[in-house]
């Protein structure tokens, strides 16, 4: 069982953790201007990195999304932070 | 050329001490330059050759593996073959793949071991009952085999089922198609292996792909760990590296990499002969040849490259073998092992054209792909002989996502991947 630390909880087990998407995505704006071709890649492609990744995970049981920094090989996690300066 | 396998061909060589064995393919360098270059040395990659040679006559054709054959989730997978789909597209698609499998062996003059024992899906209750009664109609709709069942249709076919009252997913019935089945997955690698090379492609293993050669914004062929390979058409069959392999060629798919998880246990005596899957517990099932019963379940739950299994999956699918089969608590655990799949976000393969000219996918088959490997290597073949879509894969282009036309098999079927 892995261990992921959530920043507001510290460590808990991985199943109490959801994976999110890739961090940095940002939704297409304005709506009226964005093609299908944009709008589908927003809603379906990623990067899907092997080795060091950015992801945002939910912590299902506090209920706070927060950015992980970490490798999708070795699975080791160096760094967890909370999306907006709170936490710990 | 080497010979034929035949019965005679196994008494001479019995006789002979088995001196008489040829390898059952060459280990060539690879050339500067073939007409087309397929990445990805496993199943779909070696299918794709294979009908390059035999169904277009395009016979100068290589397919370059960073492993060694076979190695990657083609022998890693639990090798169940079935076209259990609800929409018509997908089921175009796996019951072509279906009908080769039931002539490969004699195809390919190699036994693949397909055996027809059948994939018994079990409903848990009356609601599912009338989805198990859906899927039914719409697969016989679309052309292929089903049959409903009810309770003691399906406890006849796997009697060891539990059957107690206090059975966390109690049997109330169940699908059957009685043409699915198993087949033996490396020999599948080694069938297609051994065809295409004595068709004339050349099969280079230890070769890893580490960039594309575009010339003119088309690509031209394979930058390698074994110098530059150019080629007319470049296919790309890597299922779990689709990713990494796009990135280098300048473009992003909408593929997700996670493990997929199988075990196996200690063999026992036959007493399991069809393919069982619980969509309560998530957990299928058969038996090997051997006698260990082979399982899995559904993928784990973080992106992952690693070609091993997180244990919180492990302990999610064993309780569900053990919901399914009590009986099975006996057995001891013999080995497990995970392979790196390509998660779709509607459940189904992307075959056609990259946005990459000269480059064709064959990608995203996520926990599926071995049941796929002789229409998925068919496909690729008449993508890159001809430039265009077969008729089977036009839906499963990678426009679908940008159209919204999804072909959404986790909705429409309830299988997971």
């Amino acid at each position: 069982m892995q261990l992921f630390s959530c920043p507001f909880c510290g460590p808990r087990d991985e199943t109490e953790f959801l994976f999110g998407a890739e961090a940095g995505k940002r939704r297409p704006e304005p709506a009226a201007e964005v093609s299908a071709r944009a709008w589908g890649e927003h809603l379906h492609f990623a990067g899907n990195p092997k080795g060091p990744a950015r992801e945002i995970w939910l912590h299902l049981t506090c209920g706070e999304f927060f950015a992980m920094e970490r490798d999708t090989v070795s699975h080791a996690v160096s760094a967890t932070r909370a999306l907006r300066g709170g936490g710990q | 050329m080497k010979g034929r396998y035949s019965a005679f061909a196994l008494l001479r060589e019995g006789v002979r001490g088995h001196t008489g064995w040829r390898p059952a393919w060459r280990s060539p360098e690879p050339k500067p330059r073939y007409d087309a270059v397929i990445v990805g040395g496993g199943g779909h990659g070696l299918a794709a050759a294979y009908y390059l040679a035999r169904n277009h006559g395009i016979t100068d054709v290589a397919v370059v593996e960073k492993g060694w054959l076979g190695g990657g989730n083609t022998g890693r997978n639990t090798s169940t073959i079935r076209s259990n789909y609800f929409y018509p597209e997908s089921v175009a698609l796996y019951d072509f793949s279906l009908k080769l499998y039931e002539g490969l062996s004699r195809a390919l003059n190699y036994n693949v071991m397909f055996s027809q024992r059948g994939v018994l899906t079990v409903a848990h209750s009356p609601a599912e009952m009338e989805i198990a009664a859906r899927t039914v109609n719409a697969m016989q709709l679309n052309g292929t085999d089903a049959e409903l069942l009810d309770r003691e249709a399906v406890l006849a076919k796997a009697p060891l089922l539990n059957t107690a009252d206090a059975a966390r997913f109690p049997v109330f019935g169940g699908t059957w198609q009685g043409r699915a089945g198993v087949a033996r997955h490396d020999a599948v690698a080694w069938g297609y292996a051994r065809a295409a090379d004595a068709l004339g492609v050349d099969i280079v293993q230890g070769c890893e792909v580490t960039g594309f050669v575009v010339e003119n914004g088309r690509c031209a062929g394979v930058e390698t760990s074994r110098g530059t390979i150019r080629a007319g058409a470049v296919g790309l069959a890597t299922a779990g590296h689709s990713s990494v392999m796009a990135e280098k060629a300048g473009f992003s798919l909408p593929i997700r990499s996670y493990s997929l998880q199988a075990m196996v246990s200690e063999p026992v005596k036959p007493c399991l002969d069809t393919v069982v899957l619980y969509p309560g517990t998530g957990t299928y099932l058969f038996q090997s040849d051997k006698g260990e019963i082979v399982f899995g379940g559904g993928i784990d739950r973080t992106p992952s490259y690693a070609q091993r299994g997180n244990p919180p999956m492990q302990q999610a699918v064993v309780s569900g073998l053990l919901e399914m089969f009590p009986a099975f608590g006996q057995l001891k655990l013999m080995r497990q092992w995970a392979g790196v799949v390509d998660v779709v976000p509607d459940s189904s393969p992307i075959i056609g054209p990259s946005p990459l000219p000269g480059l064709y996918l064959d990608c995203g088959w996520g926990t599926g792909g071995f049941k796929a490997i002789p229409a998925g290597g068919w496909l690729l073949a008449h993508l890159i002989a001809t430039g265009e879509h077969h008729a089977i894969s036009r839906p499963f282009d990678l426009d679908r996502f940008a159209a919204g036309r999804l072909i959404d098999e986790a909705a429409g079927s309830g299988i997971a991947h």
